[in-house]
């Protein structure tokens, strides 16, 4: 049961083969079984988790079931669900249990969808490695000595591990993507605003974005029809039509025009990965695709100006963590400043003050100009690069990361080789694109992630050119052997 | 660029966050080497160049002015520290 996709898994519930609440239990089963070695879980919710699994077999017998209908899910735990303690991995929201659901969770459950519990994650959605969590760091099922990427180290986890069919992540600079390659699963990051962010914890509002993390495009195609829409309650959400994801899978790629960037093959890229990247590249010349030498000429500003941006919106977003309203408050506070400081430093961790402070730094009196308005004109110049490119090509294809996953505690003492992990993911936040990784080969026992980054709103022709891929190859039918 | 001890002391106070005094000295180190990476913009002339205020370059969605949210008071402070009839609780701040 744990080795089927949510789109087989569908299939057999429909059928009859077995109920929602059989499947529920098996996966429950596993996580109690083999999660502590992972440590992809924070909260797992096994009551609510059959409640919803007992009234899935319901609609199932009625009739009225859809596909995600009986669908075990994984949350991040950077979504708001009612009445389910929602921490974003910090101490700060330990104790916090949301009064309400996040747009994201109320859409799944409308759908029948049953959630397994909320997956630990990188403080705030801060980190590459989901080593900044306050509940411990995720190991990769792959390799339990090695990170599993981050932040949504544990939705990516959950996934290799067969923990979960399948989970949500976030991405604000790679967050989806990263841990999919490392973990070597399937994830997609939307067009910013395609999916609402209304309840989910913010980090930076104008990069931030949900998506899905499965085994399959497939399976990611089948989330993003619950997941994908307008929703007044989020300013950013954009009034678009949302297509059916599931309905061009399968055309073909014959003539599709596959755009090679070449800074994203410069120095840094670690050989291996270049080689199974390539060997990828070449699977889609098999299927008809043309390649095309392209050039992003302003890649190398892209982690300059987000670590500029990224930390500004986020020491603004987390002034809202103050000790007053919700979440953790110090011991004895002797004034107001003493409980604004002393809440606020107790409660969050190393990675996410430091962000804080540069956030903090960047927006002073005086320097708004020469690191805020200089970051935004970057992205600017990043965003053109890619405007062009889409002129030429339908998909920019390349690494995800310039390397396999790294070892638990290797990057930890250095934020800026932390941060540079992401230098293939990082623009296409910053010019607010789609972008998907699909796992295309190991470096050992390391799974290589590809990436194809689309044009804007371009979700469905990413998941029709991963899903043929896919069609062609097996790597995302592989599961550690630990796990299987 | 470097940072300075009192650069950190005064963005901490900013950002209303205490740091051990111990933590100082990594934070220094730390931030300085992050605004020699975030210095590496400056390699761009961009006098030209709009600032981006938004990939699609939308405007902001606005709505008429009523109110859409009902009260939910109780519930909401169910979960705060400290409350007393319907008020927040903080220390004392005018004495």
């Amino acid at each position: 049961m744990h080795n089927k996709t949510i789109a087989e898994l569908s299939q057999s519930l429909a059928q009859g083969a077995f109920s929602s609440v059989e499947l529920t239990q098996t996966y429950l089963e596993r996580i109690e079984r083999l999660d502590p070695q992972v440590n992809s879980y924070i909260t797992v919710t096994a009551d609510e988790a059959l409640a919803a699994a007992r009234q899935a077999d319901a609609r199932i017998k009625a009739g009225t079931a859809g596909t995600l209908t009986g669908i075990p899910l994984a949350q991040k735990d950077i979504f708001c669900t009612n009445g389910i303690k929602t921490t974003c991995g910090s101490k700060m929201l330990d104790n916090f249990i949301s009064p309400y659901d996040a747009t994201v969770i109320s859409n799944f459950k409308q759908a029948g969808a049953v959630m397994l519990g909320k997956t630990n994650m990188d403080e705030f959605a801060m980190g590459s490695s989901n080593e900044t969590s306050f509940y411990g760091a995720v190991k990769n099922p792959w390799d339990l000595d090695a990170v599993p990427g981050g932040s949504s180290g544990g939705s990516a986890a959950v996934v290799a591990a067969r923990l979960a069919p399948a989970s949500t992540g976030t991405d604000t600079g790679g967050s989806i993507r990263q841990p999919a390659a490392l973990c070597g699963i399937t994830g997609l990051k939307p067009t910013y605003g395609r999916v609402s962010r209304y309840g989910m914890i913010a980090f930076a509002s104008s990069l931030d974005q949900a998506g899905p993390m499965a085994r399959t495009a497939e399976d990611c195609a089948l989330m993003m029809n619950a997941m994908a829409g307008f929703d007044d309650k989020d300013s950013t959400s954009i009034e678009r039509d949302v297509p059916d994801y599931s309905a061009s899978l399968n055309q073909p790629l014959a003539g599709l025009k596959v755009g090679l960037p070449k800074e994203y093959f410069a120095e840094g890229l670690d050989n291996d990965v270049a080689s199974a990247v390539q060997v990828a590249i070449d699977e889609y010349k098999k299927l008809g695709a043309e390649i095309v030498d392209i050039s992003l000429p302003n890649t190398g500003l892209s982690i300059p100006a987000y670590y500029v941006v990224a930390p500004a919106e986020c020491s603004s977003n987390l002034s809202r963590f103050d000790g007053v309203r919700f979440g953790y408050r110090c011991d004895n506070p002797k004034d107001l400043e003493d409980l604004y400081k002393r809440s606020r430093g107790e409660g969050f961790g190393t990675e996410v003050k430091r962000r804080i402070m540069i956030g903090a730094y960047v927006l002073s009196a005086g320097y708004y100009d020469a690191y805020y308005i200089k970051a935004q004109k970057s992205r600017q110049l990043i965003s053109q690069d890619f405007k062009q490119a889409f002129e030429k090509v339908d998909v920019i294809m390349g690494p995800t990361s310039p390397t396999v996953a790294f070892n638990l505690g290797e990057k930890t003492d250095d934020p800026v080789t932390m941060y540079l992990s992401d230098a293939y993911t990082i623009a296409t936040n910053l010019a607010g694109l789609p972008g998907m990784s699909v796992p295309c080969g190991f470096v050992g026992q390391r799974p290589v992630g590809l990436q194809i980054i689309g044009n804007y709103f371009d979700e469905a022709r990413l998941l029709n050119v991963a899903h043929q891929y896919q069609q062609h190859t097996d790597w995302h039918t592989r599961a550690p052997e630990a796990f299987r | 660029m470097s940072i300075e001890r009192s650069d950190i002391e005064k963005i901490a106070h900013l950002a209303r966050l205490e740091v051990a005094e111990a933590d100082v000295p990594e934070y220094v180190r730390n931030l300085s080497n992050v605004f020699d990476l975030v210095a590496q913009m400056d390699s761009v002339d961009t006098d030209s160049v709009e600032p981006m205020a938004h990939p699609m370059e939308m405007v902001q969605r606005l709505r008429d002015d009523v109110a859409t949210e009902s009260d939910q008071r109780e519930h909401f402070q169910q979960i705060a520290p400290q409350t007393e009839n319907g008020l927040y609780l903080v220390p004392k701040v005018i004495e």
